[in-house]
């Protein structure tokens, strides 16, 4: 299986990465391979297996509706390269 | 020429009414009232290594909308990750539910103008909200500000299959959904503080034919005024299109409130991906049928199952008995002003409620919460205006100053001399006054200015102050003006 260096650009646009045509080669051989080594998996017999995301028996625990308080809000904005406000501060945006 | 018919789907989102956030223990605040960022925690925050855990309030006030609207409930059900990169999404992804939601195919029944309708309910999934984005034009910079707090509060997302085929129609549905989750107290259903998001999706295809046309999504829409002038515009836009030979593009549009026309936010070229795939971090959630079952049971009585019930039941007019059902505080208090009354006919009281009462609550700015006035209390003076006690005027100023101080009915009557007093000889004695004393007016009578018979009766109920009970001195009063005609002629 071998991706098309159109279908790289688009993953590398979803990510918001900017590839070098030099990148953009290297990365579809890469992720060609990793593609490659997943489809193994098509080889398996599936056919009297139920599709599941999980491999365990288990459910997810649930929480009662109790609030607790979070975290300061100096410390919910310590990593911010920028603040304002007692908010994030981020480039302008509009539509993404 | 070929006549269109809309095809309109609908897709709502609903704050759920939790106290704590959908995937931790965050206080959820009002994000139009607080601070910016008081209510964040690492786990809304997308801190790596954190884990969401999910909330038991949300997933049983879900089941209740979902029961509600006579959904299958998947027994057990899938979060998945929508991946697409906004500031206002901390982890880079929403946790939500794709490809198994907690419940599908329902029905949401609606008052059309040609009667009622069931409108097809795709599916209803729990997913968490983002947070709220600010874009800041100010000395020469421009940039945006990101507030958490209402990041990770529960949504409910509520998908219609494409049933609806107008504007008007389209307004009923929202609308009667919002009266549902209002009275399943499963959100507050504010639409102006983006508690309930509703996104119509609208395509418009020649009458009769079975093929979808392309699909317009109107967004930012904040009130059932703009999403029925909306919906109605783009529908026309669109008609407009297809008559001229032109194609619709798929797009998501906004609604301009000013100028009412919708603009284009989005094309199809820039469609999101959204590349969902299971939630590694969340195991699937399992509803047992014992819980559903004790949901189920509780429910509350459905609003169009209510409607039903005033009119065929209680006898009200369709009119009142759809004003009662629109507000589910206000139909509870009525529900129990009927449960009191003794005497007096449920459809008095739903002409006092949504005639008197909903007057006064509506002057004064009040809910019925603030009101000083108890269902019972209201009973009492219904049943005591039915047994004559007091007359229907006087009735209306003991309800006010039952409002005001809270006094009972029986305390206000008798501290302020109001009783109803139908001796008639004292009713004849005042009305043999009243035309003795203005003897022109008499005289304009007799030659035929019959309509003075209503200024004779207010002076009667003057002199009475309000307590001389009202038939008796209409038959009075016709008796004896009835005399002076014909003792003229």
């Amino acid at each position: 299986m071998s991706l098309t260096l159109a279908e790289v650009e688009h993953i590398a646009r979803l990510a918001r990465l900017e590839l070098s045509e030099e990148e953009k080669i290297r990365f579809r051989e890469q992720l060609s391979a990793i593609l490659d080594y997943a489809a193994r998996l098509q080889e398996v017999d599936t056919r009297n297996i139920s599709p599941t995301a999980w491999t365990v028996n288990v459910q997810a625990p649930l929480r009662e509706d109790v609030p607790a308080q979070g975290l300061p809000t100096s410390e919910v904005l310590s990593n911010a390269p920028q603040v304002q406000d007692n908010q994030f501060r981020v480039p302008p945006v509009l539509e993404g | 020429m070929v006549a269109f018919e809309a095809v309109i789907g609908l897709e709502i989102h609903a704050e759920l009414l939790t106290r704590s956030k959908m995937f931790c223990s965050c206080p959820v605040v009002d994000s139009t009232q607080a601070e910016p960022n008081v209510a964040v925690c690492p786990i809304c925050a997308g801190m790596p290594g954190t884990l969401p855990v999910i909330n038991r309030q949300a997933v049983e006030l879900a089941l209740r909308v979902a029961l509600a609207l006579g959904c299958q409930i998947h027994p057990v059900s899938v979060f998945a990750r929508k991946n697409y990169f906004y500031p206002d999404l901390p982890k880079g992804y929403q946790i939500s539910q794709y490809e198994q939601p907690l419940a599908v195919n329902g029905i949401l029944p609606i008052e059309t103008e040609s009667g009622w309708r069931e409108i097809r309910i795709r599916r209803v999934h729990l997913e968490e909200d983002t947070g709220k984005l600010s874009h800041v034009h100010a000395d020469g910079e421009v940039y945006s500000l990101v507030d958490l707090n209402r990041a990770g509060v529960p949504l409910l997302e509520i998908v219609s299959e494409p049933d609806l085929r107008s504007a008007q129609e389209v307004r009923a549905y929202a609308q009667t959904l919002r009266i549902l989750l209002r009275t399943l107290q499963a959100s507050s259903g504010d639409m102006e503080k983006g508690a309930l998001r509703i996104e119509p999706n609208i395509s418009v295809r020649p009458a009769g034919s079975s093929t979808l046309g392309t699909r317009v999504e109107i967004k930012n829409l904040n009130s059932f005024r703009s999403l029925e002038r909306a919906v109605a515009y783009q529908i026309e836009v669109q008609v407009g299109k297809l008559s001229r030979g032109e194609v619709v593009e798929q797009e998501t549009v906004g609604w301009d409130e000013a100028q009412e026309i919708t603009f284009s936010q989005r094309s199809k070229e820039e469609a999101h991906d959204y590349r969902y795939f299971p939630e590694p971090d969340l195991p699937p959630l399992v509803v047992t049928p014992e819980w559903v079952e004790s949901i189920r049971a509780a429910l509350p009585e459905l609003p169009w199952e209510r409607q039903r019930r005033y009119v065929e039941a209680l006898g009200l007019a369709p009119a009142e008995a759809r004003l009662l059902v629109s507000d589910p505080a206000l139909a509870d208090f009525f529900d129990r002003v009927v449960g009191a009354l003794k005497r007096a006919p449920a459809r008095m009281a739903a002409t006092w409620v949504t005639g008197e009462l909903l007057a006064r609550l509506n002057e004064q700015g009040q809910t019925l919460e603030v009101l000083r006035l108890s269902p019972e209390g209201f009973a009492d003076l219904l049943d005591r205006t039915v047994e004559g006690q007091i007359n229907l005027n006087t009735a209306k100023g003991v309800l006010q100053e039952m409002c005001m101080s809270g006094k009972p009915a029986v305390q206000i009557i008798a501290e302020r001399g109001l009783e109803q007093v139908s001796d008639p000889e004292w009713i004849a004695r005042i009305v043999a006054q009243v035309l003795r004393e203005n003897p022109a007016e008499l005289d304009k009578y007799r030659s035929g200015k019959s309509t003075l018979f209503n200024w004779f009766y207010g002076q009667v109920m003057r002199l009475t102050r309000g307590k001389a009970n009202p038939q008796m001195v209409r038959e009075e009063l016709t008796r004896c003006l009835e005399d002076q005609v014909r003792g003229e002629s």
